[in-house]
């Protein structure tokens, strides 16, 4: 029996890929912020900008994937009951050993719960983040689009609170991928060669 | 026999070389004669003795019959400046600083930078073309200096200096001085700009004698190691006219590079050759980006008084005129032997390698006039600035901020000029009575005197736009961008790295931390009921 291969090499390369740089924005991002001092400013800048370019193109070739493949229906939301259910399932059943109240496809991988917040990130956090990153980026050519009398701060507030938006979602991202798969470390596999093991 | 043909064929295999070297040797010198077309050595009319300095202006103009006329326009000449927007009176015959005070009554000392001959007094007579000065300026021989307190006219016979020293001050051969005139140098322009405020590098910081021969490292224009410049090369304009006054300093030069035939050829701004984008382009374009609120001399004098000359830093006339117990005169030195008090002028303090002051600056300077009320419970500054964020003529710019401590008028609440070089003993410098030397000042200047003076904080801002390190040495991002970085006085902008919401990184904080508490507290909830349900 052939094994469902629920992450495609190309989504595996967007997630991982995605992952270093978000990491490298953060550690950069956050030295710009004048939380710490580590690569020095000046490195801290232009890593930061050069990750961000990066990152756009990763973006731009996940966009065209999502819309020629329709994979992109993986993250459109479920109903709100079965939302609740996986709400409950977090808040009460897990603790005592209920059933998981999904039952995963191919062509729905993520549970609603997942869908809800892959959507958010991406198409509400990182906007957020893009959008103040590219003003911050381009701070000088306010003028040009009418923007003279904008506030750098404003901007800088917005995109540090992308920031932490993002800070935040990594340790939930993390804990529940690492801990809820049936086998030990089973979605990381997943992520990793693109299937389960074995067959449950 | 044979060593001694041995020798002979030594000696010819050596001739070329030898030739060679003394080729090498004369070429420089011949370079130099090629330079000009004029030899004035040759000039019948500086065939002749020069009993004085007009005497020789008078023979400079027989062939350059427009060159008076010129520099009777011109700030070194009229030390003038009528500010365009407000209309005041500006220049050093009207500014009160917190060095010497005012030039009022106490000309012949101050004008011994004059360029000219003789303003002793009011009376100078501003038209005479005989009274310019054109060897101060054109001297190239180094022999040629105006005498501290000869209103302009260099020493006739040898006098010593200070009065009655052993300082002996050579009068000039002035027909020899006539002859070898060239170009304006570093020299002949530091002769008065290096000892502003009364000795060397005591006024600007930037300027001192160590800029008369600098390497890059000093000042990466001047530097005899590499550029040369002279001041003329980026302080010119035509007719004997200097660009690049301080009065309206041109603070941005949204111009750009300027090109000869086009432009209006104004090259004493850092812009004028090195464009407004002039760093490369990296993955980030910041440093370009910069040019629009920073200076370039911002990041490229990271300190300035760093020739191994000091600067002044503090003046505080409030203690002049102490005696010692015999009735001398005082003179005290610091650890570093800069002396730090002098009986005549009070208590000085001196800094080298030192962190500019920045602010905002237009190039729009206010000056504090005479009969302009002040605040006697305050520091006060004689001179101010426009400028700020949201102006987009401004831009932050460094300074060397002169502090001090210097009479005012107490009834009136006005600075006040003060007399103190004469001979008659109104004078500060014979009396030491403040009351009369005040007096005189402003009787003479028909100002207005309650006859009451007390001390007070002055403040004087002096741009700084020499020095320029090598890039290596300009400032890097972090000196700005970060808590404590050299802009941290500065308002009104958000700059990161220094900046930041407190509020937002609060709840930021308290979010991460959040979802780690939470996440945690559920994983053990769930470890818990596993080994329970077990």
């Amino acid at each position: 029996m052939s094994q469902i291969y629920y992450f495609s090499l190309f989504e595996r390369f967007w997630h991982w890929s995605q992952a270093i740089l978000i990491f490298g924005m953060l550690i950069t991002g956050f030295e710009i912020h004048g939380t710490y001092q580590l690569l020095g400013y000046e490195q801290a800048i232009n890593l930061h900008t050069l990750l961000a370019w990066v990152l756009i193109g990763l973006w731009l070739l996940a966009l065209f994937w999502h819309t020629t493949t329709g994979e992109w229906r993986q993250y459109l939301p479920s109903d709100a009951d079965s939302m609740m259910s996986m709400v409950k399932y977090y808040l009460v059943g897990i603790f005592l050993g209920a059933p998981h109240p999904f039952h995963r496809k191919r062509a729905e991988k993520h549970n609603p719960m997942q869908r809800m917040a892959y959507l958010i990130l991406t198409m509400i956090i990182s906007p957020i983040i893009w959008v103040s990153g590219i003003l911050y980026l381009f701070y000088q050519y306010w003028p040009l689009i009418g923007m003279s009398s904008a506030s750098l701060g404003l901007v800088a507030a917005v995109h540090t609170i992308g920031a932490f938006a993002i800070l935040s979602f990594i340790p939930i991202h993390l804990y529940l991928t690492l801990t809820t798969s049936e086998e030990p470390f089973g979605y990381l596999r997943e992520m990793i060669v693109g299937h389960e093991s074995k067959r449950g | 026999m044979c060593s001694k043909n041995c020798c002979t064929l030594r000696l010819i295999s050596l001739i070329p070389l030898l030739s060679l070297l003394l080729f090498t040797v004369a070429l420089p010198a011949a370079e130099a004669i090629i330079k000009t077309t004029a030899d004035h050595t040759k000039f019948d009319e500086l065939q002749q003795t020069f009993k004085s300095g007009p005497e020789v202006t008078q023979a400079c103009l027989s062939c350059h019959t427009e060159a008076s006329k010129q520099i009777h326009k011109t700030k070194h000449w009229l030390w003038k400046f009528t500010h365009p927007d407000t209309g005041e009176e500006l220049g050093k015959q009207t500014i009160v600083n917190n060095f010497c005070g005012a030039i009022e009554t106490n000309y012949a000392r101050c004008t011994s930078c004059h360029i000219g001959y003789g303003w002793k007094d009011n009376s100078f007579d501003f038209s005479a073309e005989t009274n310019v000065d054109c060897l101060v300026c054109h001297d190239t021989t180094g022999t040629y200096k105006k005498f501290p307190t000869g209103a302009g006219h260099p020493p006739y016979v040898d006098k010593p200096f200070p009065p009655k020293s052993k300082k002996i001050w050579k009068a000039p051969d002035l027909s020899q001085v006539a002859q070898r005139v060239g170009k304006t140098s570093r020299k002949t322009c530091g002769a008065c700009h290096f000892y502003g405020g009364g000795g060397d590098g005591i006024k600007h910081g930037d300027l001192d004698s160590s800029m008369t021969n600098p390497n890059q490292a000093l000042d990466v224009h001047m530097g005899t190691d590499g550029l040369d410049f002279a001041c003329s090369t980026c302080h010119q304009k035509e007719g004997h006219d200097v660009s690049g006054s301080r009065y309206i300093t041109q603070a941005k030069d949204k111009h750009g590079i300027d090109i000869p035939g086009r432009d209006d050829n104004i090259r004493s701004t850092c812009e004028s050759c090195h464009g407004d984008r002039p760093h490369p382009v990296t993955v980030n374009n910041k440093l370009n980006d910069h040019t629009s609120k920073i200076a370039c001399t911002t990041c490229h004098i990271p300190t300035y008084a760093r020739g191994g000359r000091p600067t002044k830093t503090w003046w505080d006339w409030s203690t002049a005129g102490r005696m010692s117990n015999d009735g001398k005169h005082i003179k005290t030195k610091d650890a570093k032997g800069y002396v730090n008090y002098v009986t005549k002028k009070g208590s000085f303090e001196w800094g080298e390698n030192l962190v500019p002051e920045y602010a905002w600056y237009s190039g729009n300077i206010r000056y504090k006039q005479l009969d302009e009320k002040i605040d006697p419970n305050s520091v006060v500054a004689i001179n101010t600035f426009e400028g700020s964020y949201d102006d987009p003529d401004a831009r932050i710019w460094p300074f060397k901020v002169m502090r001090g401590k210097q009479p005012f008028d107490k009834g009136n609440n006005t600075l006040v000029t003060t007399h103190l070089f004469g001979k008659d003993s109104d004078a500060y410098w014979k009396s030491f009575d403040w009351n009369r030397a005040i007096k005189a000042a402003m009787d003479a200047g028909n100002a207005d005197y309650s006859g009451e003076y007390g001390f007070i904080e002055t403040t004087y801002h002096w741009p700084l736009a020499h020095m320029v390190s090598l890039k290596e040495e300009a400032l890097g991002c972090e000196s700005c961008h970060a808590k404590e970085g050299r802009l941290s006085n500065l308002s009104g902008f958000y700059m990161p790295g220094r900046d930041n919401y407190y509020w937002v990184d609060l709840f930021g904080w308290l979010a991460v931390l959040g979802t780690v508490g939470g996440i945690s507290l559920h994983g053990l909830g769930r470890l818990l009921s596993k080994s329970n349900r077990r």
